[in-house]
C-alpha cells in the first residue's frame, strides 16, 4: 500500500512536470493553430497530420488539448492561491482572536457552505454573467470556506501550547506570533488541501465551461470542447472522449500528488509503513 | 438532546440571514437592468417610458436595503415571485422540478451504497492486498472523472453502441428505463467517496477490543466481520447519508442537463441561459434551506446513534 502511494506520488510528479512542460511549450509542440477553423477538414479521423483528428470546425483536437492545459492549470492554480489566501487570513483571525471575530467569520463560512457548491458557482455566473473572470470568482467563492475551517481548527489546536505562551511572555505582537509561530504550523495541512483542491477546481471549471457558462469559445478549454462535441456524439464519439481523458489525467495527477504529500508529511502514515501490515 | 437541538436551531438564524444577504447581493450586483430584461419581448427593446414606469411600480428605484427588506419579507411568507419567462409562480416551478431530482437522487444513493459498502468491507478486510489496491485506485479514479464525461461514456456504450437504453429524456413520468443511465452516473461518482469512508470506518472498527474478543471466542472470520464489525462500521456511513445527498445534488446540476432530466439542476441552468432571475434566486434559497436541514438532520442522527458523544461534550 505504502509502495502504491509512493508509486502514485512519483507518477503524479512526473505527470505534472510533463503538463507544465507542455503548457510552457504549447506553441512549439502543438502542430496547428488551436483556433484556426478549416471547414473543409471538419470531423476528420485521427491521422498523421492531425493526431487526434479534427472537431466540427476543422480545428486540430490535439493542438486544442495541448493549449487547454494552459487554461486549466492557470484557473486551477490561480483560484486555489486566491482562495487559500483568503481562507488562511480569515481562519487565522477566527482561531486566534476568538469571540465575536470567530463567531462572525464562522457564520459567514456556514452561510457559504449552505449552498451546494456547484449551485453557488452557477448562481454567481447566472447573475454576474459568464466568462473566465466570473468563472474564477465563482470558484473562489466556493473554495475558500474549506481553508478557513481547516486553518481555524489547526489554530485552535495550537492555542495554549507552551511555545505560544513563551512568545507572548517575551512581548511578541499578535502579528508576529501569527506569522512566525502559527503560520509555519498550518502550512503542511494547507498544502495538502490546496493540492487536492487544484484537481477539484479544474473539474468545476470544466463542468461550468461544459454548460457554456465558463470559458467562452473559441478559446480551447476541455469542458467547452466537450460541449461542442455533443451534437456529433453518435457519429464522432472520439471528439467527446479525448478532452475527457485530458481532464481525468490532470485531476487524477493532482489527487495523487495531494495524497502523496499527505503521506510524506503525516508521521502517522510513516510509522505505519515501517511496521508493515498485519495481514 | 433537546437543548442541543434548540441551540443548533438558534445558531441557524444568523446563517439563514446571511444566506439571504448573499443571494440578494448577487441579484443586486448583476449587470443590466432586470426591468429591461423583463420587458424585452419579441417586438424588440422596450419603450424607455414603460421601463421607468415598471421600475417605479416594482420599487427598483429604491435604495438596496429597502429593496432587500421588502424582498425578504415576501420570501419569509413563501412568496418567491413569478418567473420572468413562463410567468409561473417560482415556488411551484422549484417544487415541481425538485421531485424528479429527488427520485433520481434516491435511486443513485441506493446504487452508490450497493457498490461502496461491499467494496469498502472487502478493501478493509483484505487490507494491503491487490483487491484493496484496486478498490482504492477505482475510488481515486471515480473522484477524478468528470461526471458529465462518465455520462457520455455510458451513453455511447449503452444507448448508442448496444442500443438497449434511451439516450436521454424523462420518458413516461421518469420511468426506470430513462432513469438507469443518469442514476448510474451519479451513483458511481458518489460510490467513490462513500467506498473510502466505508473502508476507513471498517478499519477503525476492526482494531477495537470487542473484535479481538470476538476472535478470541473462536468465532469464524465471517461472523466477526459481518455480525460484529459491519454493524458498527456502518454507523458513520449511514449517518453521512445526508452529506451524500448533497454530493448527489451537486452532481445533478450537470448530469440532469446531459440527460435532459427535468430536475432542479436543469431548471437552474435553463434559468441562467434566459436570465430568469427570480427562478435562480428561488433555486438558491430552496437548495440552501435543503442543505441546512440535511446537515441538521445528519448532526441529530449522529448524536442519536452515538450516545457516547452526548456525555463527552457534556451538552
Amino acid at each position: 500500500m505504502k509502495q502504491g502511494v509512493d508509486l502514485g506520488f512519483k507518477l503524479a510528479m512526473l505527470t505534472i512536470a510533463c503538463l507544465l512542460f507542455l503548457a510552457a511549450s504549447a506553441t512549439w509542440i502543438a502542430p496547428h493553430d488551436p483556433e484556426k477553423a478549416q471547414p473543409q477538414l471538419r470531423l476528420k479521423d485521427p491521422s498523421y497530420e492531425y493526431p487526434l483528428g479534427t472537431d466540427h470546425l476543422g480545428r486540430c483536437i490535439f493542438s486544442r488539448i495541448v493549449f487547454g492545459i494552459r487554461i486549466s492549470l492557470f484557473i486551477g492554480i490561480a483560484v486555489v492561491l486566491f482562495s487559500s489566501l483568503i481562507g488562511m487570513v480569515l481562519g487565522v483571525a477566527a482561531g486566534y482572536f476568538g469571540g465575536v471575530v470567530d463567531e462572525t467569520i464562522m457564520r459567514v463560512v456556514d452561510a457559504f457552505l449552505s449552498f451546494p457548491s456547484i449551485f453557488l458557482a452557477l448562481a454567481v455566473i447566472g447573475f454576474l454573467g459568464s466568462g473566465i473572470a466570473n468563472l474564477m470568482l465563482s470558484l473562489i467563492l466556493v473554495d475558500w470556506t474549506g481553508y478557513a475551517r481547516l486553518v481555524r481548527s489547526t489554530v485552535l489546536a495550537l492555542k495554549g501550547k507552551e511555545f505560544l505562551e513563551a512568545a507572548k511572555s517575551l512581548g511578541a505582537s499578535d502579528l508576529y506570533i501569527m506569522s512566525r509561530h502559527i503560520l509555519p504550523n498550518i502550512l503542511p495541512s494547507l498544502l495538502v488541501m490546496a493540492t487536492l483542491s487544484v484537481g477539484y477546481v479544474i473539474l468545476g471549471a470544466a463542468s461550468l465551461s461544459f454548460l457554456g457558462l465558463g470559458v467562452q469559445p473559441p478559446t480551447p478549454e476541455w469542458g467547452a470542447m466537450m460541449n461542442d462535441a455533443r451534437p456529433f456524439l453518435r457519429t464522432h464519439p472520439l471528439v467527446m472522449i479525448f478532452p475527457g481523458i485530458a481532464i481525468t489525467t490532470v485531476v487524477l495527477a493532482f489527487n495523487l500528488l495531494g495524497e502523496g504529500i499527505r503521506v510524506q508529511l503525516d508521521p502517522k502514515f510513516r510509522a505505519e509503513s515501517s511496521y508493515g501490515y498485519e495481514k | 438532546m433537546l437543548s442541543f437541538l434548540l441551540r443548533r436551531l438558534l445558531l441557524l438564524l444568523p446563517v439563514l440571514l446571511l444566506v439571504s444577504i448573499i443571494s440578494f447581493s448577487l441579484f443586486y450586483l448583476s449587470p443590466g437592468d432586470p426591468a429591461e430584461v423583463l420587458l424585452t419581448g419579441p417586438q424588440g427593446p422596450p419603450d424607455p417610458k414603460a421601463v421607468e414606469e415598471f421600475r417605479a411600480r416594482e420599487g427598483f428605484n429604491d435604495p438596496a436595503p429597502v429593496m432587500y427588506v421588502r424582498w425578504l419579507s415576501k420570501v419569509v411568507r413563501g412568496d418567491l415571485g413569478y418567473s420572468f419567462t413562463s410567468g409561473e409562480k417560482v415556488s411551484d416551478a422549484v417544487f415541481s422540478s425538485f421531485l424528479p431530482t429527488l427520485r433520481l437522487s434516491l435511486i443513485s444513493l441506493f446504487i452508490s451504497l450497493l457498490i461502496s459498502i461491499p467494496m469498502g468491507i472487502l478493501s478493509a478486510v483484505r487490507r494491503g492486498s491487490a483487491i484493496d489496491g484496486l478498490g482504492l485506485s477505482l475510488s481515486l479514479l471515480g473522484v477524478s472523472v468528470p461526471n458529465f464525461w462518465l455520462a457520455y461514456l455510458l451513453i455511447i456504450l449503452f444507448a448508442l453502441r448496444l442500443d438497449i437504453l434511451p439516450v436521454a429524456g424523462y420518458g413516461d413520468g421518469g420511468d426506470i428505463e430513462h432513469m438507469i443511465l443518469p442514476a448510474l452516473t451519479l451513483g458511481i461518482s458518489a460510490a467513490a467517496v462513500t467506498g473510502r469512508m466505508m473502508r476507513t470506518s471498517m478499519l477503525e472498527v476492526m482494531e477495537q477490543d470487542y473484535i479481538v474478543a470476538a476472535r478470541a471466542r473462536g468465532l469464524t472470520e465471517r461472523s466477526v466481520v459481518l455480525r460484529h464489525a459491519l454493524r458498527n462500521a456502518l454507523l458513520p456511513v449511514v449517518t453521512m447519508v445526508g452529506l451524500n445527498f448533497t454530493y448527489l445534488l451537486n452532481g445533478s446540476a450537470v448530469v440532469e442537463t446531459v440527460f435532459a432530466w427535468p430536475g432542479i439542476g436543469s431548471l437552474m441552468t435553463r434559468s441562467i441561459y434566459c436570465r430568469d432571475f427570480p427562478v435562480i434566486l428561488g433555486c438558491m434559497l430552496f437548495l440552501s434551506l435543503l442543505t441546512i436541514s440535511l446537515n441538521l438532520l445528519t448532526d441529530v442522527c449522529y448524536r442519536y446513534c452515538n450516545p457516547r458523544l452526548i456525555h463527552e461534550t457534556g451538552s
